[in-house]
């Protein structure tokens, strides 16, 4: 598709960066909510392409990185027992818990498969019936769709050596725990293109309003960004708070029904603590009670789990907009991809693991164009 | 894990009851499941999350976008100042034209 080439387009991004340039009257700060797009801004350097007073704070937009210490813990604890196949998606396996992590259960004769999608797990169920085979269940509204229907499968298809480990989060809420904080920054938000395409644009007008503060629906490329940035500061100049959508190639103002019909009958909207933050109101998903049998924290006895956070860590504070990674002592030295401390450092959309790839080893931004400002 | 990519869909089939595809990203093939785009069709473009097809990809809307940004750079270098420029033509009503 060659549209796709095209909107990485360092002449196009230019103009866009001018049209910023000429707009900007005084600082903003915004937040864009999503990791994928953290790694797109930092990759192609676009924070620093942008004229001085415009900054782009990295929001919770991580589900690696906000999955609580205490389920690590228990998919750690139901990994690690015998009969068990623990599947999970790949960036789980290093994400540190209280003592160990998933890849170290491996080493110590744990069953532990990475799998691509939810229904490979499935799979895995149905060639071994003498075995209890646990997903491991985390993710935004994009994820969550697809872990649903697995577990809609699962019932459908008579499957009952599966079971999920959920914990999913819920981008509004969150957008919400941030605008109230005391020590919020936040101007304007890019709202996560993808979990829009699920979910459509209709819980953020209301958000928008409240806190008066604009809302602009982005992509992931790096013309998606720009484009989402520029939209927004127009909105700020001209005191305005309204919801926009810029990627309108994917998402639709319904979102996807089948798919948000799907999320309403297999989860629950509940209380979720976010690894860092705390406890956010309604910011989460569990299992409905329809679908409890499939529930792993059901299945599996896993209460009673005491955690033990690294006191060095500061993830908290990176995924709240508080502190820039690099700001973070252990950041490169006691903390790498290699020996992370906290998700944020080990997850593929980490911010910690963004600014240490693509800054602190110097690769090139992609995007070639002359700051502006 | 949150990545989502635009493939295309090459085959369609049911499989275990369940409506699958097998979509191309630009080379490399795998197998997605379609229950939330079930009207998707051969030849069509779909974004793609943890193997399930979640919206359709709309390249007209593509089109458009990216017209919007070559016309902004257009008017960067014709007018200096395209700001100005939209919030006269904003200012001035639909049809207004942009003056030197």
């Amino acid at each position: 598709m060659k549209y796709l080439e095209e909107f990485r387009d360092p002449e196009l991004a230019r103009g866009l960066l001018e049209d910023i340039r000429a707009a900007v009257t005084r600082p903003w700060a915004l937040m864009e909510v999503c990791g994928g797009q953290t790694h797109t801004i930092i990759r192609h350097g676009i924070d620093q392409l942008l004229p001085e007073g415009v900054e782009l704070i990295h929001g919770p937009g991580c589900p690696v990185c906000v999955t609580p210490l205490e389920v690590i813990d228990k998919a750690l604890e139901i990994a690690g027992r015998p009969g068990v196949i623990f599947c999970s998606f790949g960036d789980m396996l290093r994400v540190p818990g209280s003592d160990r992590d998933l890849f170290r259960v491996r080493g110590e004769g744990g069953d532990v498969r990475v799998v691509y999608s939810p229904l490979d797990a499935l799979r895995i169920a149905r060639e071994n019936p003498d075995r209890e085979v646990v997903f491991f269940g985390i993710g935004f509204e994009t994820t969550a769709p697809p872990n649903a229907m697995t577990v809609h499968q699962a019932r459908k298809q008579g499957i009952r050596n599966f079971s999920m480990l959920v914990s999913h989060v819920r981008v509004p809420p969150a957008i919400e725990a941030i605008m109230t904080s005391p020590d919020c920054r936040v101007q304007g938000f890019l709202a996560a293109g993808h979990v829009c395409s699920v979910m459509g644009v209709e819980e953020y007008p209301e958000l928008a309003a409240r806190h008066r503060v604009p809302i602009v629906v982005t992509g992931f490329e790096p013309l998606d960004i720009l484009e989402g940035i520029r939209r927004t500061v127009r909105q700020l100049e001209r005191g305005e708070h309204t919801v926009e959508n810029a990627y309108e190639r994917a998402v639709r103002p319904e979102g996807n029904p089948a798919a948000r019909a799907m999320l309403e009958d297999v989860f629950e909207v509940t209380d979720r603590a976010w690894r860092g933050i705390g406890v956010i109101p309604g910011s989460g998903w569990r299992l409905s009670e329809r679908y409890r049998a499939y529930d792993a924290e059901h299945r599996f006895e896993v209460s009673g789990i005491t955690t033990r956070e690294s006191a060095l860590c500061r993830s908290g504070e990176v995924l709240q907009g508080l502190i820039k990674p690099h700001e973070c002592e252990a950041f490169g030295t006691t903390c790498t991809p290699r020996n992370p401390l906290g998700a944020t450092m080990v997850s593929t959309e980490g911010a910690c693991a963004a600014y240490y790839l693509y800054r602190r080893l110097g690769t090139p931004a992609a995007l070639e164009v002359t700051p502006v400002g | 894990m949150c990545l989502a990519v635009p493939g295309r869909v090459m085959e369609i089939e049911e499989r275990d009851g369940a409506r699958m595809a097998v979509m191309d990203f630009g080379g490399v093939v795998k197998d997605v499941c379609l229950e939330y785009l079930p009207d998707l069709a051969v030849g069509e473009y779909a974004i793609v999350h943890v193997g399930f097809a979640l919206q359709r990809l709309d390249e007209e809307s593509a089109r458009q976008t990216l017209e919007l940004f070559a016309e902004l750079g257009l008017l960067m270098e014709e007018f200096g100042d395209p700001w100005e420029a939209a919030a006269a033509a904003e200012a001035g009503g639909a049809g207004a034209e942009v003056e030197r």
